[in-house]
């Protein structure tokens, strides 16, 4: 059987077909990427090799800052939703509920698969104040609290809020799953072993569940990260990064610049920076996390 | 003691409701108004229940706003994808794990690491790509790239599945007589039917829900799919017509919908397994 396993013909037809298409559309793109951020123009017409001069550009291109910026206020408000909404989602569906525990976690995941365009077109909707008003300004108005309608996804912060809320409002359920299966695995006899030592509520949960369940913690974590500096579909949809630059994200200018202005070299250098942010910050949590284990 | 036990524990359950009425609710209201008349906007609450089945403005949407072609386009795109990633990720999953070669390892490691790649980074020069052989505005460019990014998770799925797999069990039959082929077609592939049912189903999910790519690489209004369909047709309807935007964003959500209520534990199972090991 081993010669069998062995078959180098019988390997390549396995393995060439995935291999190929991989190759072609997954890796070699993303190289081109890189040397692409090196040069100007349009391939074809006026490509020329500019080295670093697209990433000069970046540093000082002030559309691009204040993208990178809202981008970095959009992870830091998101990142934190999801993680510790999910996180107490989690723990009061682990801790708090003895029967439907099945019925809650399929409710709660449940707008996670829906996808993004749609949820975008009904929160606009939500949040409509013309024609006429929408969800919540319609609720406001019969509970008489008229002064609070408000124009949501037209002003900049209202507009950021809601984006804020509907893709936090959409990934709860997954981390609240991800955290939840975690605590599962919690053994028993180490909480009640803890609860006999006079451990109790806070401290509980900080020295004794939390550390069990930090590697699960730490994946949450870089997930979340990682989906909110590249976040594209929500921004897009719901406000397409109006008013205004309020919820335009760094992934959309890349788009736009690459796309609706042609400059495809400046493009790559936007999205080799992205690249670049989330392996740093991947690496940086997990050194970070690494680093506390020896204490 | 208990007291202080039964109020802690009520507010956490109370606490869960309002979770999952927040999670829960803005679907219900999605589907009440995209059951409602154009006059009960706005004469009536939101709040209030829709007076009949308006129907109407699922027919509008599926024809004047055009949902029938977006969704044609995600069903062709999404479906061939789905073929094309289960035979080319079968394949090459066996022969990672089962095969013995000295790059196997390599090649894990190669798939594996797409798992988390930006998209971002390969849409220009896929971009400039599908435009050189003039698969831009066709639903080729979705379905290779589809195929393409649905690799990495199936081959980690499947290299998992496989790995439990006894090799007595490929021992038996190839000392049989059977060609390696002919064994893997009957043997192996049966086995991993439940893995199989994880990869389409998530695939499907991610895919069904493509926003990005179908955006950049198809700009022709009948080639759209369901995605970039529903966000032209709310751009250019939004403000007016409420119930077909509702309807036709009711008919973006169907398919997940759908395979949601029939296989949730499969899709919670798939979704999660790709950062929780094990």
């Amino acid at each position: 059987m081993d010669k069998l396993l062995k078959n180098k013909k019988t390997i390549a037809i396995f393995m060439l077909p995935a291999t190929i298409l991989y190759i072609c559309v997954v890796l070699i793109p993303i190289i081109w990427s890189g040397v692409y951020s090196f040069y100007d123009g349009i391939p074809g017409l006026n490509f020329e090799f500019v080295g670093l001069q697209n990433y000069l550009k970046l540093a000082n291109d002030k559309i691009f800052i204040t993208s990178v910026i809202v981008n970095l206020k959009y992870v830091v408000v998101v990142v934190t939703g999801q993680v510790i909404l999910g996180l107490l989602a989690a723990l009061l569906f682990n801790f708090s509920i003895k029967k439907y525990k099945n019925l809650a976690r399929t409710i709660v995941f449940f707008p996670n698969i829906l996808p993004t365009v749609a949820v975008a077109a009904l929160f606009v909707k939500i949040f409509e104040i013309s024609p006429q008003y929408g969800l919540v300004n319609s609720v406001l108005h019969s509970l008489n609290l008229d002064s609070l309608i408000q124009p949501w996804l037209g002003q900049p912060a209202t507009a950021f809020a809601v984006l804020c809320g509907s893709d936090i409002w959409k990934a709860i359920g997954f981390y609240a799953l991800i955290f939840y299966a975690a605590l599962m695995d919690v053994p028993e006899d180490t909480i009640e072993a803890a609860r006999i030592d006079g451990a109790r509520g806070i401290r509980l949960l900080w020295n004794i569940i939390l550390p069990q369940i930090k590697p699960i913690l730490i994946i949450g974590l870089i997930f979340s990260l990682n989906g909110c500096l590249k976040v594209f579909d929500s921004p897009v949809a719901l406000t397409n990064g109006g008013p205004g630059t309020a919820t335009s994200m760094v992934s959309m200018y890349m788009f736009s610049t690459s796309f609706n202005y042609g400059q495809y070299g400046y493009g790559s250098s936007i999205a080799i920076f992205v690249l670049i942010e989330c392996l740093l910050i991947t690496m940086v949590v997990n050194y970070i996390s690494s680093r506390n284990k020896l204490d | 003691m208990n007291r202080k036990k039964n109020v802690l524990s009520i507010i956490g359950k109370l606490a869960i409701i309002v979770l999952l009425f927040i999670e829960i609710y803005p679907i219900i209201w999605l589907l009440l108004s995209s059951l409602k008349g154009p006059n009960e906007f706005a004469t009536n609450s939101m709040l209030a229940l829709p007076k009949g089945f308006y129907f109407k403005n699922y027919l509008d949407a599926w024809n004047i706003g055009k949902m029938n072609i977006f969704f044609k386009n995600s069903v062709i795109s999404v479906f061939s994808a789905l073929i094309v990633i289960i035979c080319f990720s079968v394949p090459a999953a066996f022969a990672i794990e089962k095969m013995k070669w000295k790059l196997s390892k390599v090649a894990l490691m190669l798939f594996l690491s797409g798992i988390m790649i930006p998209v971002q980074v390969v849409l220009i020069p896929l971009f400039l790509i599908y435009k050189q052989v003039g698969l831009l505005n066709s639903l080729w460019s979705l379905i290779i790239t589809y195929s393409a990014f649905g690799l990495p998770l199936s081959i980690y799925l499947l290299t998992g599945y496989f790995k439990s797999i006894p090799n007595e069990l490929m021992e038996a039959a190839l000392i049989d007589g059977c060609s390696i082929y002919t064994m893997f077609y009957h043997i192996i592939v049966p086995l991993i039917k439940n893995a199989l049912v994880i990869i389409i189903t998530v695939e499907f999910l991610f895919n069904w829900n493509d926003l990005i790519f179908s955006m950049t690489f198809i700009s022709n209004l009948k080639l759209k799919t369901v995605q970039t369909g529903l966000m032209y047709f709310t751009g250019e309807k939004g403000q007016k017509e409420w119930g077909p935007i509702f309807a036709s964003t009711v008919i973006g959500m169907v398919p997940t919908l759908l395979l949601y209520f029939g296989l949730n534990k499969v899709i919670i199972k798939g979704m999660t397994a790709g950062s929780v090991k094990g």
